[in-house]
């Protein structure tokens, strides 16, 4: 074979391996996928959502406890980490440029990268410790916390993307750098921080590490801030672990009401960006 | 604020591992023994388990994750790109509880099936021995290479995108094949790459729920792909909540602190190298070497 043949048969076989690898990778999520919608299908229904767990034997029943103590919990992360990411991300995007926003945005990227558990034990050891119970509160702390880097992070890329020329504009006619940035940049990009904040929501709502030791999880059914709450990602994996059939039929259902929230989410984020995108794009 | 943190949750886990630092001391590290009623702990198992998992995981993940983002960002038709994109992730969006989920109840058959298939004499080299459980360090390298692709491609294809078009241009001025193009293309990107590549390896080592449902937690250092192991994520997530007296406790935050440290220092600098990529992306590119002819 000629070198030029080599060469272009190898080209072709290091395409062939780089689409292969796509196919290699689309394989799993469509196992995951096919096996989440067909095994949660079967035990979905109305008293999933409405019912309380029975005790072990008994068919049927559901996780409304699990389900109200996940939106408990992710409204409690988001009231605290909302302010905190909203105004790290004002800062990092409109008076950066200095040595201590680099600082600010390099630890906002490594305590995204800081592994949930390592989270968890330190929302335990502040705010599970010192009461000596479990509670709620605590689950919402570790959530927040996981929270606040992924919303300080995309409220700042959402500010960069708004015209630099609505920022002057504002300035040329006397207003205040506060004022230009409260009153016309930030509103300018609100719909995309708030898709930031669902995309967070998804992300934490799905989380189980940082809830084993804080907010732990309850048979009952609990709103009271104070006591152990359950949560759908904690009942999945009690359910998961556990001996029961029927436990397992739940753990599926569960999981496809996980998948299905972070789906539509994501899916919401997305056009809301694109059409951001496309602003910036215009001007 | 955000710095504050980072520093807070060092010193706080810092300060609860206090009491077996002093007890146990360098140790800790060093032995096999964990034996919560005896009260002795040592941690080798943990990170040994979790060295050995992640590292497979990432020779599993790293091939397949730059195949994607070089067809993504090289070869991919135009229509195809956002999907993909999208799909890819998609994959990272998954709780890493259904992932679990998904793990104990199809990826562990699978593999038991897989071992129990092997011929005989495979079966005897210490790589593969042991009873075929299913469960074990296999089934967690598996999914946890599944859980880091999307984030090691989506990271090398955006590195990708920064390499200036008349890097790849100049290559095929010369006559370059697509392999060599994307070759010195990838080279260019080297820096940011294997940057990714550590950012996945921060986020293997500190995944909890999914390995934890499949690694079968047991803490024994083996070589065999196929015993039970255990990782230090799983440790601390299956124990600490039952961990009773004082010195449990603090040896189970002494396993989260080195973690945390672990993947400070990863994350840091992978961070580091993708960010010295995208710096440089606007000085004058190096000249490309020329490709020796095959």
């Amino acid at each position: 074979m000629t070198p030029t043949g080599r060469r272009k048969l190898l080209s072709s076989l290091f395409v062939g391996f780089c689409a292969g690898a796509v196919i290699v990778a689309l394989i799993p999520l469509a196992l995951v996928l096919f096996f989440v919608v067909s095994q949660g299908i079967r035990s979905l229904n109305l008293a999933f959502f409405t019912h309380m767990p029975t005790p072990v034997g008994e068919a049927g029943g559901g996780m409304m406890n699990s389900i109200v103590g996940t939106l408990m919990l992710s409204g409690l992360a988001a009231a605290m980490a909302v302010p905190i990411g909203v105004v790290s991300g004002i800062y990092l995007s409109e008076y950066a440029g200095s040595r201590f926003a680099a600082a600010v945005r390099f630890a906002a990227d490594t305590l995204n990268g800081v592994p949930s558990i390592v989270i968890g034990l330190f929302a335990y050891v502040v705010a599970v410790l010192p009461f000596k119970h479990f509670s709620a509160l605590a689950g919402g702390f570790a959530l927040g916390l996981m929270m606040i880097p992924i919303i300080a992070r995309t409220t700042e890329e959402l500010l960069l993307l708004v015209p630099g020329t609505m920022r002057e504009g504002a300035l040329a006619l006397g207003a205040t750098r506060a004022r230009a940035v409260f009153s016309v940049v930030l509103p300018a990009a609100l719909p995309g921080i708030v898709t930031g904040v669902v995309l967070a929501l998804a992300r934490i709502a799905g989380e189980t590490a940082p809830l084993l030791f804080t907010a732990f999880n309850n048979q009952y059914f609990s709103t009271s801030l104070e006591q152990p709450i359950s949560s759908l990602t904690v009942q999945v994996y009690t359910y998961a672990t556990g001996p029961y059939e029927d436990w397992h039929r739940q753990a599926w259902a569960g999981a496809l009401v996980l998948v299905s929230i972070v789906l539509i989410c994501s899916l919401l984020a997305r056009l809301a960006t694109r059409r951001l995108e496309r602003m910036h794009a215009r001007s | 604020m955000l710095i504050a943190l980072v520093c807070g949750i060092g010193a706080t886990l810092a300060y609860q591992s206090m009491p077996s630092i002093q007890k146990f001391g360098l140790s800790f590290w060093r032995t096999e023994i964990w034996d919560p009623v005896a009260g002795e702990f040592g941690a080798l198992p943990f990170i040994w388990g979790t060295l050995y998992s992640s590292v497979l995981a990432l020779l599993i993940a790293t091939p397949i994750a730059l195949g994607i983002a070089i067809f993504i960002s090289e070869l991919c038709p135009a229509l195809l790109r956002q999907p993909l994109v999208f799909v890819t992730e998609l994959l990272a969006a998954i709780p890493s509880i259904v992932y679990g989920l998904w793990g104990i109840f199809v990826l562990v058959p699978a593999v038991r099936s897989l071992e129990t298939s092997l011929p005989n004499w495979m079966r005897k080299l210490p790589l593969f021995s042991g009873p075929p459980l299913g469960l074990g360090l296999l089934s967690a390298a598996l999914i946890l290479a599944i859980m880091v692709i999307p984030f090691i491609s989506s990271i090398s294809r955006e590195v990708l995108k920064s390499v200036p078009a008349a890097q790849r241009e100049g290559a095929y001025a010369l006559g370059a094949t697509r392999f060599e193009a994307i070759r010195a293309a990838v080279f260019y990107a080297r820096t940011g790459i294997i940057g990714a590549v550590m950012l996945g390896f921060g986020r293997a080592l500190g995944e909890t729920m999914a390995v934890t449902m499949v690694i079968g937690n047991n803490p024994k250092v083996s070589l065999s792909l196929f015993a039970p192991q255990y990782t230090m994520a799983a440790v601390v997530a299956n124990e600490f909540a039952e961990a009773a007296d004082d010195l449990y406790l603090s040896a189970l935050v002494e396993i989260g602190l080195v973690l945390f440290i672990i993947t400070l220092i990863i994350n840091a600098c992978s961070r580091l190298l993708i960010w010295s990529m995208a710096r440089s992306e606007t000085f004058t590119p190096e000249p490309v070497e020329a490709e020796a002819p095959a």
